[in-house]
């Protein structure tokens, strides 16, 4: 299934559909991922690649516009590239151990420690939020400063999302009154769910699958989706861009600041153990603000993206106000 | 053992609108009568597999977990159908019974 639909995808010129198929890829490996057991995986798998980069995609469409241009170059040498490197690869995967083999040196090193030993060291019953928020502490930090550079990155290329100052009203294209009655009282009905769900694998990533990057993609969903129904006069009024903005970097400057916290209470960079009376307290504290910081940068980068998109698509649509429904019903 | 039979019916019952509403989704003429078809698989087939896993699971937490399923499909699946034909209609796509008719007023 996975093939066919990769297949699909490179044969496919509209790039609508592409990014559709895209999106039936991700939950196709979200539900592979689930047979693997990788439940935490399946999820952000799900949350991220079959919900909210869709969303984006679609919107850069709307600024790139939909169809791919014509290849201008023989397919045979990069098929060739490709096969020769596909063929190495495969014939390094026969030094590999094999699936599942318990003798695996991936299987030797630390996960032991980590099947055997986080629950006395780090207390808390998810394997995946202790090695994500405790161990590998660095690396998703990291991580987290690659999706505030993304955020830097997109306000540079499409501008910085601004409520506009004019005095203007809501405009009736895109307000309440043009989603009619259905759309904006079942979207209304959906959005606090949505928020509380949110909210919940925020703080039940300690539990069960979970944690600050899924909570932060299904909380900026609900902005969106109030965004699409609401028009986005109406969702700049309930978030300002600026606030935004804001919490983006503050939420890098709360798991920043656990780790030099940390430091100063004679630990080391992100060392938990220290910020409690003891180690346990110290490490549930540590990933509760780890996580915290993980979910307000994630949600906010990933709004603020969402604005500039929409923004951009906006400058555009006023600059060429008559080419754009035409262009639109040609395709 | 009559529960048991209860569910597999609704189960297979389920499957059968899920299959109707592929071979809809496939076979019907135009884009509106399509998310028709899609709507039909989304709320009854839905409906009708979750009742009858609901019955092969009695009165449990799952049951309950099923039932927020089953409340959540029937909320969103209409709605976004709606809002699907409201996004084609809006730009400019027409049924095919108003086309054929602007044809037939044509030709006459």
């Amino acid at each position: 299934m996975l093939a066919i639909t990769a297949l699909a995808v490179i044969r496919m010129r509209s790039l609508f559909a592409v990014v559709i198929l895209f999106g039936i890829y991700s939950l196709l490996t979200a539900v592979l991922f689930v047979v693997l057991d990788a439940v935490d995986v399946a999820f952000t798998e799900a949350a991220v690649g079959a919900g909210i980069s869709i969303v984006l995609m679609l919107g850069t469409l709307l600024i790139a516009g939909r169809r791919a241009d014509a290849d201008t170059h023989t397919p045979l040498l990069p098929l060739f590239i490709v096969v020769i490197t596909g063929a190495v690869l495969v014939w390094g995967t026969f030094d590999m151990p094999h699936f599942a083999d318990p003798q695996d040196p991936a299987h030797q090193h630390v996960a032991p420690r980590y099947i055997y030993d986080s629950l006395a060291e780090i207390g808390i019953p998810n394997m995946v939020t202790s090695v994500l928020a405790s161990y590998r502490g660095f690396d998703t930090f990291g991580e987290l400063i690659v999706v505030f550079t993304a955020l830097v990155g997109v306000m540079a290329l499409l501008g910085i999302p601004e409520r506009r100052q004019s005095r203007r009203q809501v405009s009736e294209k895109t307000g309440p009154e043009f989603s009619g009655p259905i759309l904006t009282i079942g979207a209304s009905w959906m959005i606090p769910f949505i928020v509380l769900f949110a909210l919940y694998v925020q703080f039940h990533g300690d539990f069960g699958p979970g944690g600050g990057f899924q909570a932060g993609v299904i909380f900026c969903s609900a902005f969106v989706l109030y965004a699409l129904i609401f028009g986005i006069e109406l969702t700049y009024k309930t978030v300002r861009p600026k606030l935004l903005i804001l919490t983006s970097a503050s939420g890098v400057l709360l798991y920043a600041g656990t780790g030099f916290v940390s430091i100063i209470l004679d630990g080391n960079f992100l060392d938990y153990n220290v910020l409690s009376n003891t180690p346990k307290a110290g490490q549930h504290l540590g990933i509760f603000l780890v996580e915290l910081g993980v979910g307000i940068t994630v949600a906010s980068v990933l709004i603020l993206i969402f604005f500039s998109i929409v923004q951009s698509r906006k400058r555009r649509y006023q600059m060429q106000p008559d080419n754009h429904l035409d262009s639109q019903v040609r395709e | 053992m009559l529960v048991q039979i209860i569910s597999w019916l609704l189960i297979l019952s389920g499957i059968f609108f899920a299959v109707t509403s592929a071979v809809g989704l496939f076979r019907l003429p135009d884009f509106f009568a399509r998310v028709h078809a899609a709507g039909i698989g989304d709320t009854v087939s839905a409906a009708l597999i979750i009742l009858g896993l609901m019955l092969n699971s009695g009165f449990t937490l799952i049951s309950i977990k099923l039932f927020y399923i089953l409340f959540l499909l029937w909320f969103t699946s209409p709605i976004s159908s709606h809002s699907v034909v409201k996004a084609a209609r809006h730009s400019g796509l027409e049924p095919f019974l108003v086309e054929k008719e602007k044809t037939n007023r044509k030709t006459d």
